[in-house]
């Protein structure tokens, strides 16, 4: 009854609240008007220069019937120059969930994250000239009917298959040049009382000369099992996938075009 | 605490406080001395108050034998006053077919006869019906006032059961969740198929295990004709007099299962894969996009990882 009463409360908050005016003329105004935005430019872009920008695509389902696997797709290929990519939801306990440098590769990325409650999801994108463009989705996550998730449900598998990764390219047709990426983990967020934080940090993709395709840091917000959905453009040949978790567990693993 | 909630999901669904909870339950006579409420074919919503589902109960020569309980507690009580039209005699058993929540929300309604279920199913209704009671309340509002779990209280097997005078015979089966009880009627030929069975509305796979299900639905198929079964209630759907609903359910299971499989093998992740269109054949199936996009959600994790190849 206690989870029913705080969900209940979030719900009303969240429908009480007005969104704020747009503060100052030179500010642009958050095409979402999530309250919190606010927090967002500063605690997340430490007040770095930005400009909402509609090349940067965040695709998300409107309602997501499990938060604990909702899907994500970013696409900023229609920006030049993208130096990083910074993923966060604006009323996740944990806002950071990921930050992608697709360094030779296009700024495209999927993969599934756990969502407390209904937010905006956002990519925030930098460029070569230092400006972040950011693009968003609403995201609402009242589930449907049966689909009510166990917190605790979670899969054993992972303790006798930890980091284990299974991968496969597509080399033509309409997914010519795609790369996904599963890994087993419990990407344990650490906000249950008793299971510590355990998730994946980091993950560098590189070619065969061992030079970076693209770099992934990872936070806990990220869904169990991640699988990610990569794009590895003109780069041919074998690719070398590598990780590790905050418990220092890697893995390093080859993936035959 | 208990007040304060009361007057937060009050505060939540004014609308649906206003309104009268009342489910405006009719018993449908499918077969001498057997009855049926037939539920809405449509989502949980603050209109329907979560009653999508079909019901049933079976007169004895001693007593009521009922199927399936409703979405809450006020559904289970103007089910039991919907009996009491029908016949003064009293409840032998109670049988809650599966886990999931509209099946036995209405459990308290019968808090003084034997509710009856599956191992398996009295385990779910434990473990995870709180939580689906908690969900129940977002999505429909103050229908589900004062609805609390119920477990069942007794143990259901496969085979023969001498209920109110009735001889019923138990099938015990899994697929739509590890534990899904079918109840035979022999008097009538009826089958009540709980949610193993949907007809012409698209089914639910939150604990689906689809080759399972697969499997049973050949099983019932066969059993039908043996049994020459007369009455088909399906868990959701309309009331057929013949297997159709089986093959219309086994038809669906395929393609969802068949098009899951193929969106992982041709490289697509989920969000490409929710927003494929539906089959021609099933647009016009009631809740078909959102039941699809609810099991992409369930099962296509598993498809995608079937796709996937290990490295070294």
């Amino acid at each position: 009854m206690i989870k029913l009463t705080s969900a209940l409360a979030c719900a009303l908050l969240l429908a009480n609240i007005t969104p704020l005016p747009t503060q100052a003329a030179e500010r642009p105004s958050d095409p979402l008007a999530s309250p919190r935005w606010g927090d967002m430019e500063k605690g997340i872009l430490s007040g770095a220069t930005y400009v909402f920008d509609a090349r940067v695509k965040v695709e998300a389902p409107d309602t997501a019937e499990n938060p604990l696997n909702v899907p994500i797709t970013i696409d900023a290929t229609g920006l030049s120059d993208v130096k990083e990519i910074l993923v966060f939801a604006d009323f996740n306990p944990i806002l950071e969930i990921l930050r992608f440098y697709p360094d030779a590769a296009p700024a495209y990325l999927g993969f599934r994250v756990k969502l407390q409650q209904s937010t905006p999801v956002r990519a925030a994108v930098r460029t070569g000239d230092g400006v972040w463009h950011i693009g968003g989705t609403l995201v609402n996550t009242v589930g449907g009917g049966c689909t009510a998730p166990s917190m605790g449900a979670t899969s054993p598998e992972w303790q006798k298959r930890l980091n284990e990764v299974t991968t496969r390219t597509w080399n033509e047709g309409p997914m010519s040049g795609r790369l996904r990426m599963r890994i087993i983990h419990p990407m344990d967020t650490g906000l249950i009382p008793g299971i510590p934080p355990f998730h994946i940090e980091s993950v560098v993709l590189s070619d065969e000369a061992g030079r970076p395709l693209a770099r992934l840091e990872v936070s806990q917000p990220v869904s169990e099992n991640p699988v990610f959905t990569l794009n590895r453009g003109s780069t041919t040949g074998t690719l070398n996938a590598r990780g590790r978790d905050n418990n220092g567990n890697t893995f390093n693993v080859r993936i035959p075009q | 605490m208990r007040r304060f909630i009361s007057i937060v999901v009050a505060c939540l669904s004014c609308h649906a406080w206003a309104a009268d909870a009342d489910y405006h339950l009719t018993p449908l006579a499918v077969a001498d001395g057997v009855y049926a409420f037939v539920g809405e074919q449509a989502d949980f919503n603050p209109s329907n108050g979560g009653n999508i589902v079909n019901t049933g109960f079976i007169v004895g020569t001693e007593g009521v034998i009922v199927i399936d309980t409703g979405p809450s507690r006020q559904y289970g009580e103007q089910m039991r006053a919907a009996i009491a039209r029908i016949t003064p005699k009293p409840i032998a058993l109670v049988i809650n077919t599966h886990h999931h929540p509209d099946h036995f929300l209405g459990n308290q309604a019968f808090a003084d006869t034997p509710i009856g279920a599956l191992a398996g199913t009295r385990k779910g209704i434990t473990t995870e019906g709180d939580a689906f009671a908690e969900n129940l309340f977002r999505l429909t509002g103050s229908w589900m006032s004062g609805t609390e779990l119920k477990a069942p209280d007794q143990i259901l097997q496969a085979g023969p059961l001498k209920a109110g005078g009735r001889s019923l015979i138990l099938l015990a089966m899994k697929g739509h969740t590890d534990a899904d009880l079918a109840v035979f009627d022999a008097d009538s030929a009826t089958l009540f198929a709980g949610d193993l069975v949907f007809n012409l509305r698209a089914p639910t796979t939150p604990h689906a295990h689809l080759e399972h299900w697969k499997d049973t639905l050949r099983a019932l198929d066969a059993f039908m004709t043996t049994q020459r079964v007369r009455v088909l209630v399906p868990g959701h759907g309309p009331i057929a007099r013949n297997a159709a609903p089986i093959a219309w359910t086994r038809d669906w299971l395929t393609w969802l299962d068949t098009s899951l499989r193929e969106a992982a093998a041709d490289g697509l992740d989920m969000n490409e894969t929710l927003t494929r269109p539906l089959p021609e054949v099933y647009r016009n199936i009631p809740v078909a996009g959102a039941e699809y996009r609810r099991s992409v959600g369930h099962l296509f994790p598993a498809a995608e990882a079937g796709a996937l190849q290990p490295n070294n």
